[in-house]
């Protein structure tokens, strides 16, 4: 009831949205078999941030996002995500995801694939010309999605996510194989919609992206190495090189280990 | 809207066998060039020629819509179009229904040109064409919940394809096709007494032997039209949202 009526006044309303992060990760573990993927990786993320992961191939990356869009079986921890446990039905509507290797069909033609995607969404063919649009595509908009280069297809992925206008949006590499203008145009795309209150995180290997972030995390063998603002990286290493950052972390994390 | 999700699955499966000519094509041709292959195997053998062509009649669309849906459902899962689909709106119903609906329709099609052919030009007495073709759909909405519920058990296109015989193939061998049930040993009749194709055999038999439906030919029709959900059912326990 409270809460309710202190729903009203606005500014209590964004301290309360301010408060709780999009997502909460709490002493998180996955495990492969003997394998252990994610070692208590804890994190916060806030609301209408643009935030990047970080590791080398191999350190749970994907892992950990699959963890967050709920399509990965956990052995403990929590994962919290816009106030509702990871996976959640609700969460559907609301969490975008964009594989590595792009999810949609490629014996479709590129609108069939987003017309299809909008209508699981419940939405019309017109978001799908869109979302499109947003991506660059609409030039090949009746070509095959099979036909095209890996960024097309990529971004053919990346848009059918895009339709849903999610309140998260979680991407794995989206910007693999990519030219440069194409990579500026996507990085000023996340830009935009997290100042509209979309919650982004990116997963790269690709340093001076990351530096268009308001924050970094870089994870390393299952386990969050660093996780800060690409200024605060930078002061805490000595380096203005966010590639040599994160070699000069990485190396104190091995000494510390020996 | 869970229909409205199913219809935009089926429709989206359509549009994919659309842009596969030759897929459609062998779909719609095959089944009448090997009919009239038999037709021409028997030579005049009017008999002969009833009773093989009926259980044919019902067995190509089982057999192909069992080896394109299994493909199609493993590709799903291979590309991550599955894991995607997992993660947004719709439920996994949506899914499995969708690819029954779309199979189902092109069984139509590919129903329509066989029984035409069999029954026109070639001569088959299937007692009531139109019933004999909606016996070959229901037989063919049997092989996609089938095609479905096992390509869950098939990690690579290597083993989907080694389960066209092992699921596919005692049932064609028991159906009747070779050997009349009636003569059957009492515990191969068993058996083939519990494999679903059996009884679209038998309905297509019935249908031609009495010239038009009856009660156990619908009998037959139903124990189909039940396995084939029962086995959409099972199919939608093995898809899960989270893996390992």
């Amino acid at each position: 009831m409270d809460l309710l009526e202190t729903d009203h006044v606005p500014w209590r309303r964004l301290e309360l949205t301010v408060r709780r992060p999009a997502v909460d990760i709490a002493d998180l573990v996955v495990e492969r078999g003997q394998e252990r993927i994610l070692d208590g990786v804890s994190c916060a993320i806030a609301h209408g941030s643009l935030t990047a992961l970080l590791g080398p191939s191999g350190s749970g990356k994907t892992t950990l996002l699959r963890c967050i869009v709920g399509v990965q079986r956990i052995r403990t921890g929590s994962i919290r995500v816009l106030g509702h446990p990871a996976g959640a039905g609700e969460l559907r509507r609301r969490v975008g995801y964009v594989t590595q290797a792009p999810s949609v069909y490629a014996d479709l033609t590129v609108r069939e694939n987003a017309r299809y995607f909008a209508s699981l969404h419940g939405m019309p063919g017109r978001h799908a010309d869109e979302a499109l649009a947003d991506v660059g595509l609409t030039g090949h908009a009746d070509e095959l999605t099979g036909q095209l280069s890996g960024g097309q297809r990529s971004r053919v992925s990346l848009a059918c996510a895009l339709l849903g206008k999610p309140d998260l949006l979680v991407l794995d590499e989206p910007t693999v194989g990519l030219d440069p203008a194409l990579r500026r145009d996507l990085w000023q795309r996340f830009a935009e919609l997290a100042q509209a209150g979309t919650t982004i995180l990116v997963s790269s290997h690709v340093m001076d992206e990351a530096a268009r972030c308001e924050r970094l995390l870089l994870i390393r063998d299952g386990r969050l190495l660093s996780d800060g603002t690409p200024a605060s990286i930078r002061a805490a290493t000595g380096s203005d090189d966010l590639e040599e950052a994160f070699l000069r972390l990485i190396e104190r994390d091995g000494s510390a280990v020996a | 809207m869970p229909a409205r999700a199913t219809a935009s699955t089926a429709e989206r499966i359509l549009r994919q066998l659309r842009h596969d000519k030759r897929t459609v094509a062998l779909l719609l041709v095959l089944p009448a060039v090997l009919l009239t292959n038999v037709w021409a195997m028997y030579d005049g053998r009017h008999h002969s020629f009833n009773r093989v062509g009926l259980a044919l009649l019902g067995l190509f669309p089982f057999i192909t819509m069992f080896l394109v849906t299994s493909v199609a459902m493993l590709r799903e899962r291979t590309t991550g179009t599955l894991e995607r689909f997992l993660t947004l709106p719709p439920g996994k119903a949506d899914l499995l229904f969708g690819y029954g609906l779309a199979f189902g329709t092109a069984a139509v099609a590919q129903a329509a040109v066989a029984t035409t052919l069999a029954c026109g030009p070639l001569g088959l007495d299937a007692g009531n064409p139109v019933i004999a073709a909606l016996v070959a759909v229901a037989s063919a909405v049997l092989g996609v919940a089938l095609g479905l519920l096992c390509s869950a058990f098939a990690r690579s296109e290597f083993q989907a394809v080694q389960f066209m015989p092992a699921v596919v193939l005692p049932q064609l061998l028991l159906c009747g096709l070779f050997v009349p049930r009636e003569d059957m040993s009492s515990w191969l009749h068993a058996v083939s007494d519990v494999l679903p194709l059996t009884y679209a055999v038998d309905a297509l038999r019935e249908l031609s032997a009495s010239g038009g439906a009856t009660a156990t030919m619908w009998r037959d029709v139903a124990i189909v039209a039940a396995t084939a959900t029962a086995a959409l059912v099972a199919a939608s326990t093995t898809l899960r949202r989270r893996s390992r």
